[in-house]
């Protein structure tokens, strides 16, 4: 298969993700489209990797592992922490930051 | 064969990733991200860069779902239908496809060479399997390699005290 | 092992003693601290010997070796390698430094014992120790600024040690800001190197200078003098060295190692390193060397008139190291690393011994009120006076055949260098007067009080301690060397430090006399026998005539010293009030510190005035209520958009994303 295919597909998979992003409410599902993101960034870095044939490329997706991890654990924390609240678990209804 | 496995992927991909934004419960979301990344590391493997495969399935979708799991079974899940933002609805996938296709032409239209095959002529063989990102992992980038370390203690120590109860709560 | 493997030991053993003491204080007891501070040093002084033993058993011309642990950053064609370059000079600046260090550990480890903060100045030290070792021992210029900004801090910590004095945290703050406008110009080098070289590692800048470079290109002219920048910082060469006089105020082990015998020299050292560069540009190697000139006359006479024990001595310091930058600024480079190591042990001397008189006299520095110490402290005042002898370059002492090598050499380069050498003979006049004038003023004499306790009793003097400067009560709580005061001649460690020492600054110098022996020389040969100077020799005969003018004037200086301090003890106040104009510049050091605050300070202060007066009020207020008022206005258009829906702000972003990609397509197609 061409490296063309496997970008475009990340392509399509990170649009997803975002869009995702944007129409979902609960913070929860909205963790989930950011691993959907993160994880299209990481099959493009893989795929030019071996286009290039170059192994750092593939260094640099488990970095993104790492850091998409550490984002998971913190973004779960926060969630648990508003639930301990009794706060809405709505990204709607938190807008303190309302201008 | 490859094309086969590799459409067969990119559908199970697409499949995963749609039902994660479409599922209304959780629960659901959180199964069809397992099978995206599933998916996913089908299409590592068939780039040859078999530890990032093996890393995918063992960590992201073993240990990270099931972290994901156990949330969605303490705080439960689903969302009222409710829009508060109007237009966001209609706009966001019109958006979303804008971008898709401006992407697409940037990359197909793009001077990479290499973009049309099916990558470069000569690997070595070994390439992309652990030892050789092992290597390149305790070599060449030990620095960024124990900064990441440090960052995931971080992230650990960070979540205990954010979601961790006070000793007020407790007593 | 391998001499790379030896010279990492080196760099480790100080790294850890500096870690286990700062993270292990509260467990450890004190005298703990001082014992592993003090062995993770003689550990490392160990390894430099290890590395210097299996570098002679090698072929002189395969005598350098660079190993790198691994890449520090690599980005776009600049690879930086964390590695060390091992040859003849670091390992001999390495041996200086873990030697020397090693003594003065010892000497702290009696000195500073009653002390608040002994783990915390043990820790510092390592460090320090630790940062030396990665300047003399980084294998390009990015791990040599690595060293040298540390050396920085250290020097900045440990000057300002005792930190509820405010005398001290000013002169660490002097220091520190005088030190950085150095590491600006080394950092700028470094670049310029980089940009014309394209590497930052020792050994293809020096292969690719040569041919890089004409001789005195402008290009090369300003990197040697940005270079230079960094060097007179740190070496307290004229005009940077305001501060070194001022960091006198940290604790005398500090003054001893950092301030005499090894951070200060480090300038000597990038000079020497550099010298492939410096040959390519005469220019720049003739203003240091008439600068190191200027600054050894200029020294030497605020060195006269100094009452202040320390910073006479300090002043010593900037004037022996006047001769270093000289001697490797005009080729005669094993000269000038051979002075910078007797010099090492003779001052590192002077300071213990001046610390241990100062303990006795309570931490009073003065030394119009000191007199008779001959008799009160046997040991101390012989130790002062070995020390006193090589500074003088008393004939035989490690001072007298170091000094008058450098002058040689100059004399044998002939020309305009000779002025070097004159010049150089009238310095020795006036360091030989001025080492005999602290001599005869502290040791010989009727006792005074706190002598005449000591020879009584046996009893240190207890003073309330008070800042010289302010007058303030000194804290003991936070040192200030504590409650109570320690001296050589009744404290094992630090008699052990000086014995050594002492028997290093008599006998030191034998290890190169002219036409004996040659050692030094020739195990630095291998670094600088490809340098377009390195045919300059002088005859053994010229070398002896140059000792044998060295001595006259060595021993005629401390006659007249002691013409003047003993004999006619009252001509000194005359000369003062015949001479007053000239007497009155010296005591108020040139005025060097008033014409920084004239021509530097001031003038930014002024700036920052205007700015504040005119530029402020009146074109920044009117520019920022005119664009308040727009803000406002536009802000009441914006608060629209900010409606608190974190999803409409990605919907936002991503809109704005779209937009930027449909601009780079069309822009592009």
């Amino acid at each position: 298969m061409n490296v063309e295919w496997y970008i475009v597909l990340s392509a399509l998979l990170f649009c997803t993700g975002a869009v995702g992003i944007l129409i979902r409410r609960s913070p929860m599902v909205i963790l989930l489209c950011l691993e959907l993101m993160l994880n299209a960034g990481n099959l493009a870095l893989v795929a030019f990797s071996r286009m290039v044939g170059n192994q750092e490329g593939q260094v640099f997706a488990i970095v993104v592992m790492v850091v998409a991890a550490c984002e998971v654990v913190v973004g779960l924390g926060l969630l648990v922490a508003l639930f301990r609240r009794k706060l809405p678990l709505n990204v709607d209804e938190l807008r303190e930051l309302r201008g | 064969m490859e094309a086969v496995l590799f459409f067969l992927a990119a559908l199970g991909a697409i499949g995963g990733a749609i039902g994660v934004i479409a599922m209304r419960n959780p629960f659901f979301s959180v199964l069809a991200l397992i099978v995206h990344l599933f998916s996913l590391a089908v299409l590592f493997l068939l780039l040859t860069a078999a530890f990032v495969a093996a890393a995918q399935v063992v960590v992201y979708a073993g240990a990270v779902m099931v972290l994901y799991v156990f949330v969605v079974a303490y705080v439960g899940g689903g969302e009222s239908a409710w829009e508060p933002i109007p237009g966001q609805r209609f706009l966001a996938p019109l958006v979303g496809i804008a971008l898709f296709v401006e992407l697409s032409i940037a990359v197909l239209s793009s001077g990479l060479r290499a973009l049309g095959t099916e990558g470069a002529e000569k690997i070595e063989p070994g390439f992309g399997d652990p030892a050789a990102i092992g290597t390149l992992l305790l070599e060449k980038f030990l620095l960024p390699f124990e900064a990441s370390s440090i960052l995931l203690l971080l992230a650990a120590v960070g979540a205990i005290v954010l979601a961790g109860r006070k000793r007020e709560e407790a007593a | 092992m391998s001499v790379s493997t030896w010279a990492w030991l080196v760099l480790l053993f100080p790294l850890l003693g500096s870690l286990t003491i700062a993270l292990g204080f509260r467990a450890l007891p004190a005298k703990a601290a001082g014992a592993i501070g003090t062995l993770s040093i003689a550990l490392a002084f160990a390894c430099a010997v290890g590395a210097l033993l299996s570098l002679l058993g090698e072929d002189p011309e395969a005598r350098h070796h660079a190993s790198s642990l691994w890449q520090y950053a690599s980005a776009g064609g600049l690879d930086i390698e964390l590695g060390i370059y091992v040859d003849p000079l670091s390992v001999f600046m390495a041996l200086i430094v873990t030697g020397v260090s090693t003594l003065i550990h010892l000497y702290s480890y009696g000195y500073m014992q009653s002390d608040a903060g002994y783990r915390r100045f043990f820790s510092y030290l390592n460090f320090f120790v630790f940062s030396m070792l990665l300047l003399v021992l980084a294998g390009n210029f990015v791990l040599l600024i690595v060293g040298w900004a540390f050396v920085g801090f250290a020097s900045y910590a440990l000057i300002s040690f005792w930190y509820r004095r405010t005398t001290a945290t000013r002169a660490g703050m002097k220091a520190f800001v005088i030190n950085v406008v150095g590491d600006i110009g080394l950092v700028l080098a470094a670049f310029l190197i980089f940009r014309e070289l394209g590497s930052f590692d020792y050994g293809p800048v020096f292969e690719r200078a040569p041919e890089a470079f004409t001789t005195n290109e402008g290009t090369i002219v300003a990197i040697c003098l940005l270079l230079l920048v960094g060097a007179f910082a740190k070496s307290a060469q004229l005009p940077l060295h305001t501060w070194l006089p001022d960091a006198m105020e940290g604790p005398t082990p500090v003054s001893s190692l950092i301030h005499a015998a090894t951070m200060v020299t480090a300038g000597v050292y990038l000079i020497a390193r550099t010298h492939t560069l410096f040959e390519l540009a005469p220019t720049a190697a003739d203003i240091a060397a008439f600068t190191g000139l200027a600054t050894l006359l200029v020294a030497g006479t605020m060195a006269l008139v100094m009452t202040d024990l320390k910073r006479a001595i300090a002043y010593s310091t900037m004037s022996q190291i006047g001769y270093m930058v000289m001697g490797v600024s005009i080729g005669a480079y094993s000269a000038g690393l051979f002075h910078l190591m007797t010099h090492a042990f003779f001052k590192a001397l002077l300071f213990m011994a001046a610390g241990s008189i100062i303990a006795a006299m309570a931490n009073d520095q003065n030394i119009d009120r000191m007199s008779g110490f001959g008799r009160a402290m046997r040991f101390t005042s012989v130790a002062f006076l070995c020390g006193a002898l090589a500074l003088a370059a008393f004939p035989s002492t490690s001072g007298f055949f170091s000094k008058d090598e450098i002058l040689a050499f100059a004399e044998a380069r002939g020309g305009m260098y000779l002025i070097f050498t004159v010049l150089g003979y009238v310095g020795a006049l006036i360091t030989a007067v001025y080492a005999f004038r602290l001599v005869f003023r502290v040791l010989p004499g009727k006792p005074c009080a706190e002598a005449q306790e000591l020879i009584e009793s046996g009893h240190v003097a207890h003073g309330e301690p008070h800042n010289p400067a302010t007058g303030e009560a000194e804290d003991t709580d936070v040192g200030f060397p504590g409650s109570e005061h320690h001296i050589a001649d009744q404290n094992w460690p630090m008699k052990a430090a000086m014995s050594v020492l002492a028997f290093l600054a008599l006998f030191g110098g034998l290890v190169q006399v002219p036409g004996v022996d040659h050692y030094i020389t020739s195990f630095l040969d291998p670094v600088f026998h490809d340098s377009p100077l390195a045919h300059i020799h002088p005859t053994a005969g010229a070398e002896w005539r140059g000792l044998g003018i060295g001595g006259l004037i060595s021993l005629s200086g401390i006659g007249l010293a002691y013409y003047l301090y003993r004999v006619r003890p009252e001509l000194p106040g005359v000369l003062q009030r015949r001479l007053r104009p000239l007497y009155t510049l010296f005591v108020n050091k040139w005025y060097f510190d008033e014409a920084i605050d004239l021509l530097v300070v001031r003038p930014a202060l002024a700036v920052g005035r205007f700015a504040n007066r005119v530029f402020e009020r009146v074109v920044v207020d009117g520019l920022v209520s005119g664009t308040a008022e727009t803000v406002r206005g536009a802000g009441g258009v914006v608060r629209a958009v900010q409606n608190g829906f974190v999803r409409s702000y990605a919907l936002l972003l991503l809109v704005g994303v779209a937009a930027l990609t449909l601009y780079f397509l069309l822009s592009s197609s």
